[in-house]
């Protein structure tokens, strides 16, 4: 198992190994703010009243008591940068999963089946991303928020599932179609495995590889559209959890009259983790897409003993490689 | 060669698909707004009206019909360009689609073109010094400019530009707006064929911040597209043939493979078109921009179904439409497009 979580690393070499590492360590840091945030934030992110009971400043400049300043609600801007990492990585998680357990078993099913059911889900996926996706899940954020009276985490998350469903069915559709004509398809087929079997046990493994790369790369986009639909107000509340996007949208008013805190910390939080995100999966990309791969390539030591006498005890027959 | 690969063929092909990949689309817009639990009139009048009046509502608005009646009516009704009207200020969409989709062109044109101006010469010289400083440090920007949330690099602008008085927010000045009169409700030509200098330069000293905002998230993915294009290109057989002829390197990379690089930049421009427009609806946001977008967040919020249902049916024909004639632009110049 941890040899392969670890073969990207072994794989890799130059500057894909060292996206990798970058996205890694950026994503850990914000991993870490969000499960400690009770712990590392200096207040709670709907706290407006510090322990002696004196109120927050309105807007107040970055200083030893808040570090990066409070906004016009009262609110310490650090305090819901670090919480606010909780809300992105819950909220992203829970649509990736989603879009995962849902469009993976779509695209395999739609691609072993093939016929009229084939025909249906590739016709309604392909225009649902046709579509701008954030215009889809600003609908679906604007149906649940209006029809059932939810904005919160769950909502947000379910928003989001919904754009990235097509992309998850459409790579696995695909890719399944292509592996059901092998060899080892029609082999099981012959020894009479039912089509259930050959979905879970044969297929399965082989669809599956690239859903990581697309996995960390929605991910990534999921946090940019999570901000921009707190942005444009459909998001998370304020009382409920802290979201950047919202405190974003909260900093518009009073961008123009110079007050720089409230735009520039929850925005680079934004930025950072998007980047991270960015990074694990153009890494991984690297060295899952073998078009994109570059092996490192051992060198070839000719010691006197491999060659006269390769069974020699003491030496490594592994250094010789040929590429 | 010509008679399988002819042009007029595959565009005629390609505006035959036009209208089922429209009906597609609005048959889930209509899913997603009609058939889903709850009432749009409750959702967006609920609490300000009796029950008499709430019933009333309905029926004017048609939603006291059968699902399968209303879903003919407004396929319709867009068929003849009725998008219907808003429920909280009774305006039809087509006359808001007019008033403000002038804006949003002149800000997406001009974002388009700050993206080509800034993506394709980065994008060039990355690739050509690939895995050089000059190169990491173009990726990076790159992915960054990709990164960064457009509302926020917005008001980063504004916060920067605000202190110089140069203008921050909206597409005119009050002045402006009230002098130049509406013939093509693109503010910015009409103060070309209204002649009136100052009008037009107050206007374009608006587009410049909006313009750049939105042309700087595009131009991530044009120089990462021309980068990758010039290092493919840059691997071409012709790209061999010429250097075997002794044929200088600048030329070789001038005449060879830089055209090359460039086509596939014409169908990406095309499928920008959904990202642009999902920019363009959070730059109009940053900016008080008068804009598609911002009157979309405005009917939002006032939870006013029709007025989303509407605006969002023009978002998708728009799509649709400009993706076609996109690929037909593409099939014009590169031949091998064609089939």
């Amino acid at each position: 198992m941890l040899k392969l979580l670890l073969a990207p690393f072994r794989n890799t070499t130059g500057i894909a190994r060292w996206i990798l590492i970058t996205g890694l360590v950026i994503t850990a840091m914000f991993v870490i703010f969000a499960i400690f945030a009770p712990w590392i934030a200096p207040y709670g992110f709907a706290q407006k009243i510090d322990a002696s009971g004196d109120r927050f400043p309105k807007m107040g400049e970055p200083s030893a008591a808040h570090w990066f300043g409070t906004n016009d609600q009262f609110y310490d801007i650090l305090s819901r940068v670090i919480w606010g990492a909780r809300t992105e990585l819950t909220v992203v998680l829970l649509s990736v999963l989603l879009a995962v357990v849902i469009g993976v078993p779509l695209g395999l099913l739609s691609g072993f089946l093939g016929g009229w059911v084939d025909r249906a889900l590739v016709f309604v996926m392909d225009a649902l991303y046709a579509f701008p996706s954030l215009l889809l899940a600003i609908v679906f954020a604007f149906l649940l928020q209006a029809r059932l009276g939810g904005a919160g985490i769950l909502a947000a998350a379910l928003s989001l599932t919904a754009i990235y469903i097509p992309q998850y069915f459409r790579v696995v559709r695909s890719t399944t179609v292509s592996a059901r004509e092998e060899t080892y398809v029609e082999a099981a087929r012959a020894i009479g495995a039912k089509p259930r079997t050959i979905m879970g046990k044969y297929l399965f493994g082989n669809v599956i590889q690239s859903v990581p790369v697309i996995g960390t790369l929605n991910a990534a986009d999921a946090i940019s559209t999570l901000a921009a639909l707190g942005f444009v107000g459909l998001g998370i509340q304020p009382t409920e959890a802290a979201e950047w996007g919202y405190d974003l949208s909260r900093a518009l008013d009073d961008a123009a009259a110079g007050i720089w805190w409230t735009t520039l910390f929850p925005g680079l939080a934004i930025v950072l983790l998007v980047t991270g995100l960015t990074l694990i999966g153009e890494g991984l990309n690297e060295t899952v897409n073998p078009a994109l791969r570059k092996r490192r390539i051992r060198k070839v030591v000719l010691t006197r003993g491999s060659v006269t006498e390769p069974e020699r005890p003491g030496t490594d027959q592994n250094e010789v490689v040929t590429p | 060669m010509s008679s399988q690969g002819s042009v007029p063929r595959y565009v005629a092909q390609r505006l035959l698909l036009v209208i089922p990949m429209i009906w597609v689309l609005l048959t889930v817009v209509f899913v997603l707004l009609r058939v889903a639990p709850g009432d749009p009139i409750s959702a967006s009048l609920g609490g300000k009206l009796s029950a008499e009046a709430l019933a009333d509502a309905k029926h004017r608005a048609g939603l006291d019909r059968p699902l399968i009646v209303q879903y003919f009516d407004y396929i319709k009704d867009v068929a003849t360009l009725n998008f219907g009207n808003t429920f909280t200020d009774n305006r039809p969409i087509i006359d808001v689609v007019r008033d403000n989709g002038g804006a949003t062109l002149s800000l997406t044109v001009g974002a388009f073109l700050i993206a080509l101006l800034v993506g394709i010469p980065l994008g060039l010289l990355a690739g050509r010094r690939r895995d050089t400083v000059s190169d990491v440090v173009i990726r990076i920007f790159g992915v960054v400019s990709y990164a960064a949330p457009i509302f926020w690099t917005g008001l980063l602008m504004v916060i920067l530009v605000a202190p110089t008085g140069w203008p921050t927010y909206d597409i005119a000045s009050a002045e402006t707006k009230f002098l130049v009169e509406p013939r093509t409700h693109i503010l910015i030509v009409d103060t070309v064929l209204a002649g009136n200098t100052d009008a037009f330069l107050d206007v374009l000293q608006h587009h410049v911040l909006p313009c750049v905002a939105l042309g700087l998230l595009l131009s991530g993915v044009f120089i990462r597209l021309v980068r990758v294009n010039l290092l493919q290109s840059l691997k071409g057989d012709y790209v061999e043939a010429a250097r075997a002829r002794g044929v200088p390197e600048k030329y070789v990379i001038r005449r060879h493979a830089f055209r090359n690089a460039l086509v596939p930049v014409i169908t990406v421009v095309g499928l920008q078109v959904a990202l642009t427009l999902g920019g363009a609806v959070l730059t109009e946001k940053t900016f008080n921009w008068p804009g598609l977008g911002n009157q979309l967040v405005k009917y939002i919020v006032a939870h006013d179904y029709s007025a989303v249902q509407g605006l969002v049916t023009f978002f998708a024909i728009v799509v649709v439409v400009v993706s076609v004639l996109v690929d037909i632009v593409n099939a014009l110049i590169d031949p091998r497009v064609r089939y």
